[in-house]
């Protein structure tokens, strides 16, 4: 079965050249304005105001924290192996960057005779794309710590390494449900399938475990409170990023903002029906409902830091082995039987 | 320790409610909290009624000061030239504010009240060496850095400490 809004077209090259340019452009827009939202949101939970300073209502703030973290001296730890110094950063924000491109995030255009599809590209297997370029973007963590000679860096790495690779365990266990009822592994035909089986039902009422278990992970796996055990600045100071400034801790700050933009658009692409909405009207509008949803989830983040506390060490181990673990498998294999036998 | 989903819950949404809230936030330059009667800010010089310093010279002040921040150089009044009311004036006063700790010792240890510590604690500059007031600037009134606004635009709620008590 081929969708109306999913034609299998082939695009001339550059049309994806274009597209990749404005998303990533809108993806660093939206990681702006994300640490913008997030210093007001929170100053907001905490009865202050939040930035309100640089231009109308702080709106300039996120330009003037670019401005200024440019214009820093790139210093240098003494100690440091320089490649891997300087490389660290790239590294993690490529790899952060380059994941987006497989979130579909609209219908499809047809703009002056050429049919404009609306995503980077369409990858058979999207999701182990994902994961695999996630899992490399990690070296950029783990190799900027132990980089820079330093031993709340190293222990910050090594904390970020543990940490993550637990924890990628669960979440690649918790969208294999997904996987199962879709039986692709391309995002595109999977948010094709939440619109057409099951009467417009999007995953996350069939799947509801396998979300909870994806944002829990999720969430420990971006580094976020209450699993920002990493940059825990009571103990570490800041943790792999302790010897950064200027514009190279700007990047490693750009790709954990932007992976957790990514990881928001994959729970809304895996979960919540992508760029659709429930019925059979106005998905034209695929991506403004694919950017109320994002927007939606991405709150959600902002409002857990501003509420839970951090866990600890062996909290955040114990929960990712003996809860998540166990709960995303026994997911996977009941979804599984019910799949076969259904 | 068991886990508690119920209580993490309601945390939520406490943090939740929190946001519709009115902010407790002073928005400092345009509102200016009133200063405590007994605040100690900047060290002002003071003359009597009829325009005679009341410094004498003693540098009572510097030797109180813990911080060694207060430099009197004393001279004599002479018929011509009468600056204070007593036999000597103080030719050069200095205070260093940027080693001051705003105790309060010089004020304590005058004995004509001529140095006291006054209400204004916005003394940032630009170099080191605008920080060492001189006899003039202690002596005239303080000038008044940002411009103050009409406080009822940015007026914030008083806190529940000020209000109930």
């Amino acid at each position: 079965m081929i969708a109306p809004f999913v034609a299998a077209t082939s695009e001339p090259w550059w049309i994806s050249l274009i597209k990749a340019a404005i998303i990533i452009n809108l993806v660093l827009v939206t990681f702006a304005y994300l640490t913008l939202t997030e210093r007001k949101v929170m100053g907001r939970m905490q009865l202050r105001y939040g930035p309100n300073r640089a231009g109308p209502f702080g709106l300039l703030q996120p330009i003037a924290d670019l401005v200024k973290l440019v214009r820093k001296e790139s210093f240098f730890p003494a100690a440091a192996i320089d490649v891997l110094y300087i490389f660290a950063p790239f590294i993690a924000a490529f790899a952060a960057l380059t994941t987006f491109s497989v979130i579909p995030w609209g219908p499809g255009w047809t703009i002056d005779g050429y049919y404009v599809t609306g995503y980077v590209a369409d990858v058979p297997i999207a999701l182990l794309l994902i994961f695999a370029i996630g899992s490399l973007g990690i070296y950029g963590f783990i190799v900027g710590g132990w980089s820079s000679d330093s031993k709340y860096a190293l222990l910050g790495s090594m904390r970020t390494c543990a940490q993550l690779v637990s924890y990628e365990v669960s979440l690649a266990l918790s969208v294999l449900g997904v996987v199962l009822m879709a039986r692709s592994l391309s995002l595109v035909d999977i948010v094709d399938h939440q619109y057409h089986d099951l009467w417009y039902v999007p995953y996350i009422v069939p799947q509801l475990v396998g979300f909870l278990v994806f944002m829990f992970a999720g969430t420990a796996e971006t580094a976020r409170a209450p699993f920002d055990l990493p940059e825990a600045e009571q103990e570490l100071v800041a943790g792999y990023h302790t010897e950064y400034g200027g514009m190279r801790f700007g990047l490693f700050t750009m790709a954990e903002y932007v992976n957790l933009i990514t990881l928001s658009a994959l729970a809304v692409t895996l979960f919540l029906g992508g760029w659709h909405i429930p019925g059979p009207w106005l998905q034209q509008y695929g991506p403004i409902w694919f950017l109320l949803k994002l927007g939606l989830l991405l709150f959600v983040f902002i409002w857990m830091r501003a509420t839970l506390p951090r866990l600890r060490y062996d909290q955040l181990m114990r929960f990712g082995w003996k809860v998540l673990l166990p709960v995303a498998t026994a997911n996977a294999v009941i979804t599984a039987i019910l799949v076969v036998a259904l | 320790m068991t886990p508690q989903p119920l209580g993490t819950l309601k945390g939520f949404a406490v943090t939740f409610r929190q946001m519709f809230k009115k902010p407790l936030t002073q928005q400092y330059p345009e509102y200016k909290r009133p200063l405590y009667p007994r605040f100690r800010g900047r060290h002002r010089l003071h003359r009597h009624e009829n325009g005679l310093e009341k410094c004498v010279g003693c540098s009572l002040c510097a030797a109180a000061c813990p911080s060694d921040c207060i430099r009197v150089v004393a001279a004599e009044n002479t018929a011509d030239d009468r600056v204070s009311a007593g036999e000597r004036y103080a030719r050069i006063y200095e205070i260093n504010l940027s080693r001051c700790i705003f105790c309060g010792y010089c004020e304590l240890a005058c004995p004509f009240d001529a140095i006291t510590l006054g209400n204004e604690f916005e003394l940032s500059e630009y170099s080191r060496d605008d920080l060492i007031y001189t006899k003039d600037m202690l002596l005239d009134e303080p000038i008044k850095r940002v411009p103050i606004q009409d406080p009822a635009l940015f007026d914030t709620p008083l806190p529940a400490y000020r209000t109930k008590s």
